[in-house]
């Protein structure tokens, strides 16, 4: 058990809270600069997907987890950033240049979806995104001059300044480099009054009003920046698949998306980037055990969504924190051994809820 | 203590359907002055706090705080004039710490943008600093020190209320609306109540506006009493004229007529409907 004494209020603002931190960051970042000499090419090749679903998690973690606005169409903000990219890297623009434009075309129809979220709230934000899901795809699809239609559009390797980046190693750098100052960005968000804006309105609307946050300027915020983080997602994927289609964007993109972040742990940054290794190592780790269980299950069609559909009834009933909250409690478990109590993280019900000002 | 009121309600009136919630209300509130709305429930008191904190509007009539109308401010504006208020029903961020509750209350006072937030600039970090001493000049005050880190969901009722009321002192008001400070708390803990009340008076000079059902705590801290019954005004003057008021007794008790009926002739047998 770690007892941190404080002596100024610096220690609560900093990032690393303590020297465990310091280390363990250190240690995972280490990790990952070797990343491309110790592990094969498809691993690696893995972890860059790794790495761009977790910064699209991060944005959508921002507009679920934080601002407590459930978007059923985020893939959406994902194709635009990956058409914007193709479509401007084939233009000759440098990498720079067109990953600024995705994630500000991204952010800018963020922003125009999140002006019905200051009217419609739950359920009813939920169509209006899925909604809106389906119209950007059915546009990505019909806007052929543009976007290639449904035959698709081959993407260059990106550019920066000359620098061609086209081995798989370059790339998963360049990854890494957005995915670290996208982490940096939230986490700052997220100690700094906009990050409490952000989950006083998660947590009671009518009380964030009356502590002075503007509602509608923090609600449309939300969705314009985790917007763009898909949007810079999108474009970090089409240049990984060097091919993108319209059919990549759909509602089951979105749900994957959704269920990545909620099966990581809705609410916390790790928790991003646990769904992220989940997502991207289920499908694996289906096609490993396909070969060990009897053709009738192993074989048929839609396994890997019933499989998807039983992990995310499972956590939603036995751990609605998450990877990251089984983690939490698992390290519990370790610091107070043995004093650990069933108990512990059982959350209060609480009481009088009913007057709530709605 | 000065005489210009702070916050002035004019012939407000609510009408939710075909229910008159409040029924032209007029009070002054002075500045300095702990002003107290009591009534029976469904009087109209909480009705009357919401359209200060403009969570409703009113039908008619009008409300100025420190010369400036309210009813045209969008509600979230109300905070930065230096309006704060605690709920009923204890409203926290119930999965943050106290901390962090407190600090949600600095909003009002932010001065970092979008961008130096995202950055983290030294100018962030700074105003977070600042932000913290606030908090902490609050949580000393109010002996909130054991409980800075805890998670609101864990704390006792008690001590959520004093949460509540320390996170409203934080964003610095001019005006404290209180919506029963003292509900749910025990003899000692509303006795603590009554001392922070005065606290909040006299030391920080903060003028308070709250609706309250203990007497006791109304006769120790207030300067005026308001009593409501239906939406409309009973009486107003101090705790103890008001308490004796003929219209607040009525309202609480019913009249002196309906005792009577009830009251048995000397020497008559009790009235038993069986025997009847």
């Amino acid at each position: 058990m770690r007892f941190i004494f404080k002596t100024d209020y610096g220690q609560d603002i900093n990032l690393a809270k303590h020297g465990g931190h310091v280390f363990w960051y250190s240690a995972l970042m280490l990790l990952l600069l070797a990343a491309p000499w110790l592990f094969a090419e498809y691993w690696l090749a893995q972890l860059t997907f790794v790495l761009i679903y977790a910064i699209v998690g991060l944005g959508l973690m921002l507009l679920a987890g934080f601002t407590g606005l459930f978007s059923l169409g985020h893939a959406a903000f994902l194709g635009v950033g990956a058409y914007t990219q193709a479509v401007l890297t084939n233009l000759g623009l440098p990498f720079p240049i067109a990953l600024a434009c995705a994630a500000g075309l991204s952010a800018a129809v963020g922003l125009v979806v999140g002006l019905p979220a200051l009217r419609v709230k739950g359920i009813y934000l939920g169509m209006a995104t899925l909604s809106f899901g389906f119209i950007v795809e059915e546009v990505l699809a019909r806007w052929e001059s543009v976007t290639g239609g449904n035959a698709g559009i081959h993407v260059k390797a990106p550019n920066i300044l000359g620098w061609k980046l086209d081995t798989g190693t370059e790339f998963y750098f360049l990854c890494l480099l957005l995915a670290v100052a996208a982490t940096l960005g939230i986490l700052n968000l997220l100690r700094a009054p906009t990050g409490r804006a952000f989950v006083a309105i998660r947590d009671s609307e009518i009380l964030a009003q009356s502590k002075g946050i503007h509602l509608a300027y923090y609600k449309t915020l939300s969705f314009a920046l985790s917007a763009a983080l898909a949007g810079v997602g999108g474009a970090l994927y089409a240049h990984k698949l060097q091919f993108i289609s319209p059919d990549q964007f759909n509602i089951l993109q979105s749900i994957d998306l959704l269920l990545m972040i909620v099966i990581g742990g809705l609410g916390s940054v790790h928790g991003a980037f646990l769904g992220a290794i989940f997502l991207i190592s289920m499908p694996q780790m289906i096609a490993l055990s396909k070969d060990y269980l009897p053709d009738a299950i192993g074989q048929a069609p839609g396994l890997q969504g019933v499989v998807y559909g039983l992990v995310l009834i499972a956590f939603v009933l036995f751990e609605p924190l998450g990877l990251y909250g089984r983690w939490l409690k698992v390290r519990t478990w370790l610091q107070l051994f043995p004093f650990y109590r069933k108990g512990m993280f059982k959350r209060q019900k609480s009481f009088q809820k009913s007057d709530r000002l709605k | 203590m000065s005489t210009t009121p702070l916050l002035s309600a004019r012939d407000l009136t609510v009408r939710f359907g075909g229910v008159l919630a409040v029924n032209q209300v007029s009070f002054d509130v002075r500045e300095g002055e702990v002003f107290t709305l009591i009534g029976p429930n469904g009087a109209g008191k909480t009705t009357v706090f919401n359209l200060i904190s403009r969570i409703y509007t009113p039908t008619s009539g009008s409300i100025s705080f420190a010369g400036q109308p309210l009813s045209s401010l969008p509600p979230h504006k109300v905070a930065s004039l230096g309006i704060a208020r605690t709920f009923q029903n204890i409203e926290l961020f119930e999965h943050a710490s106290v901390l962090h509750n407190l600090l949600i209350g600095r909003h009002t006072h932010r001065q970092t943008g979008l961008w130096s937030d995202l950055f983290f600039t030294g100018k962030a970090r700074e105003a977070e600093l600042k932000a913290r001493e606030k908090a902490e000049e609050v949580i000393d005050f109010l002996d909130l020190q054991h409980y800075r880190d805890s998670l609101v969901a864990g704390l006792p009722y008690g001590i959520r209320k004093v949460v509540e009321l320390a996170r409203a002192l934080c964003t610095e008001p001019k005006l404290l609306l209180l919506d029963e400070p003292s509900s749910g708390l025990n003899v000692e803990e509303t006795d603590d109540m009554a001392f922070w009340i005065q606290d909040i008076q006299q030391e920080l000079g903060i003028t308070v506006l709250m609706v309250e059902h203990d007497m006791g705590l109304v006769s120790k801290v207030s300067d005026r009493v308001l009593a409501m019954n239906q939406g409309e005004v009973l009486a107003m003057g101090s705790p103890r004229e008001v308490q004796s008021h003929p219209g607040v007794v009525e309202a609480y008790l019913g009249t002196i007529d309906d005792v009577s009926n009830l009251r048995r002739p000397a020497g008559a047998p009790l009235a038993r409907p069986e025997a009847a």
